[in-house]
Formats: C-alpha cells, structure tokens, sequence
C-alpha cells in the first residue's frame, strides 16, 4: 500500500512487502558520485548496482556486444538506471539511447544526472526518453522523489 | 579535555568551515547519510576524494607543462576535481575549479596555471580542515562521547 499525502507528494510511511526492494544500477565514472548515489539509494531502501562506464552497464545488463540476442524472451534484472551524462567513451545519453533500443529493456526507467545545468542537453535527454534530468550532487530529497516514483511504477 | 568540551570545539570548528566557505551543505548531506550501519561513511568518502584530488592534481602540473597543452585533456581533469568537490562539499576547491574550466575553454595557459595553483592552495586547505575535523570526532568517540550533529540554521 503507498499512502500519498494530499498535495500529491509521498509521505514517509510506504508500507513495502518484504523483498520489494527496487533494484537500481547508478552508473558514472567519477568514484566519489558512485559512493555518494549507492549511499543514497541504500538509504531509501533500494538494492544497488554500480558500474563506472557506459559498456560495463550494457554488459551488465546483457546488452554487452557480445551478448546480442541473448535477451530474448528475458526480464529486466533493474528497476531504474540513473547515469552520469558526461563520461568518457559512451556518454549517458549514448547509454539512454542503446537502453532504448532494447525491447527487454527500453521499458525500465532512465534518469539522467549531470553537475551542468544545459537545457538543451535536458530536452535532448528527455525527447530519447530519459524518465527524468538531475542536477548533480544529487541529495536525499531527489532520491527520495526517484523512490516514490519507483513505487508508484510498481502499482 | 572534557567531552563536552571538545564537543563544543567540534560544532564551533565545523560551523566556522561554513561561515569562511570551506565547506558548504553538501558536507552536511554527507553527515547526514552516515549511520549505524556505516558509521564512517563521511571519513570514507572523504578519504577517497583526497587520493582522488591529488592524483588529478599531478595529471594537471605535468599537462600544463608541456610544451604543447592539450586543453581538452586539462578540462577533463578538472570536470573531474570540479565534481568530487562539488559533492563532498568543498565549495572553495569547487568555486577555483569553474574559473579553471572557463580559462581551458578559451585556452589561456597563463589563466589556466594560476588557476591550478589557486586549486592547490584551497586543496590542501580544505585537506587540513577535514583533518582537523575528523581528529575531534576521534577525540570525542575516544572518550565515550557521541558526535553532535549541526543545525542547518545557524
């Protein structure tokens, strides 16, 4: 049961069932943004998986180059990917894009991080399908939002 | 020393880093996510940001000192030093760093040294602050204390 206070907002008291925990992989390639966001979605309850470039996520998720057609007919292990923008070789919206073409997982969810604030790279990101756009630092109240939104998904 | 009062040393240390912009709430979204379960997150991420730092530190002294520098390279580094700091709160190092960044742009070497030197500087201010920092919080759970938390609003 998710119990949402009058303005729409999500009050503090989800009642989850026990193994409910959503499961995020949070990708960037800076090693104390990767700290802080796997901190931040222990701490709202989520079970968490970090990869520190845009090819270690499609590995992980099955989509590495040599793992084509190997997910027909299969689930998404993750819940939500939420990527750095800026990273070097595949950028996240490279990463978006590749996550959308999948037909296993273009459903899951991507939000997209970055420390610059550039509306056009906001829409850009948005118009590919990402779910969402935050700036960096991420703090407790975006993930708290991003919880609420996973909750919501889940019905 | 009596634990209250190196807590108090602790919370009118910490409060000053604030006021001269050492620091900023970032740091304290930090604190705020320590807990029982790792109760020393804050020294860990810490930690990683100063080995972090000083590696970048060094890739940035010896770009800027060849002969022909490769701009692009020196913004990447310090993209990288502008985020760490930018989330662990070092709001100095980070502020030097957006200068930094505007200099590669235009490629100005001279803008761009005196920038790194200014980054040094407020680097291994900050280091010896959070050093500082963390010592008391030592002192304090060495002595059976528990560390106060700061208020937002001071």
């Amino acid at each position: 049961m998710l119990y949402q206070s009058m303005d729409g907002g999500c009050s503090d008291d989800v009642t989850t069932e026990i193994g409910d925990e959503p499961h995020v992989l949070a990708v960037d390639d800076n090693l104390i943004d990767r700290k802080l966001v796997e901190k931040l979605l222990k701490n709202s309850s989520c079970k968490v998986t970090t990869a520190e470039n845009g090819l270690r996520a499609l590995e992980y998720l099955g989509l590495g180059s040599d793992q084509r057609n190997a997910m027909e007919g299969t689930v998404s292990k993750v819940n939500l990917i939420i990527t750095d923008y800026c990273m070097p070789g595949m950028t996240g919206y490279e990463l978006l894009k590749k996550i959308k073409e999948s037909s296993v997982l273009r459903e899951v969810p991507v939000v997209i991080m970055s420390s610059e604030n550039v509306p056009t790279r906001i829409s850009q990101c948005l118009q590919e399908g990402a779910q969402m756009f935050m700036l960096k630092p991420l703090k407790q109240s975006d993930v708290k939002q991003l919880k609420c939104y996973l909750m919501k998904c889940r019905g | 020393m009596e634990v209250v009062q190196i807590q108090r040393r602790l919370v009118d240390y910490t409060k000053s880093l604030f006021m001269e912009g050492f620091l900023d709430g970032q740091f304290l979204q930090l604190q705020q996510l320590q807990d029982e379960s790792n109760p020393d997150f804050v020294v860990e991420v810490v930690s990683l940001f100063f080995d972090d730092s000083e590696k970048l530190l060094n890739e940035l002294t010896i770009a800027l000192d060849q002969p022909n520098v490769d701009f692009k390279k020196v913004d990447g580094h310090v993209h990288q030093l502008k985020g760490s700091s930018s989330s662990i709160g070092a709001q100095r190092v980070k502020n030097v760093c957006i200068a930094f960044r505007n200099f590669c742009e235009v490629q100005n070497i001279e803008g761009c040294l005196t920038c790194l030197q200014q980054v040094k500087q407020e680097y291994y201010l900050v280091k010896n602050k959070l050093e500082t920092l963390f010592r008391l919080e030592q002192q304090i759970v060495a002595s059976g204390g528990s560390i106060p938390m700061i208020e937002m609003g001071f």
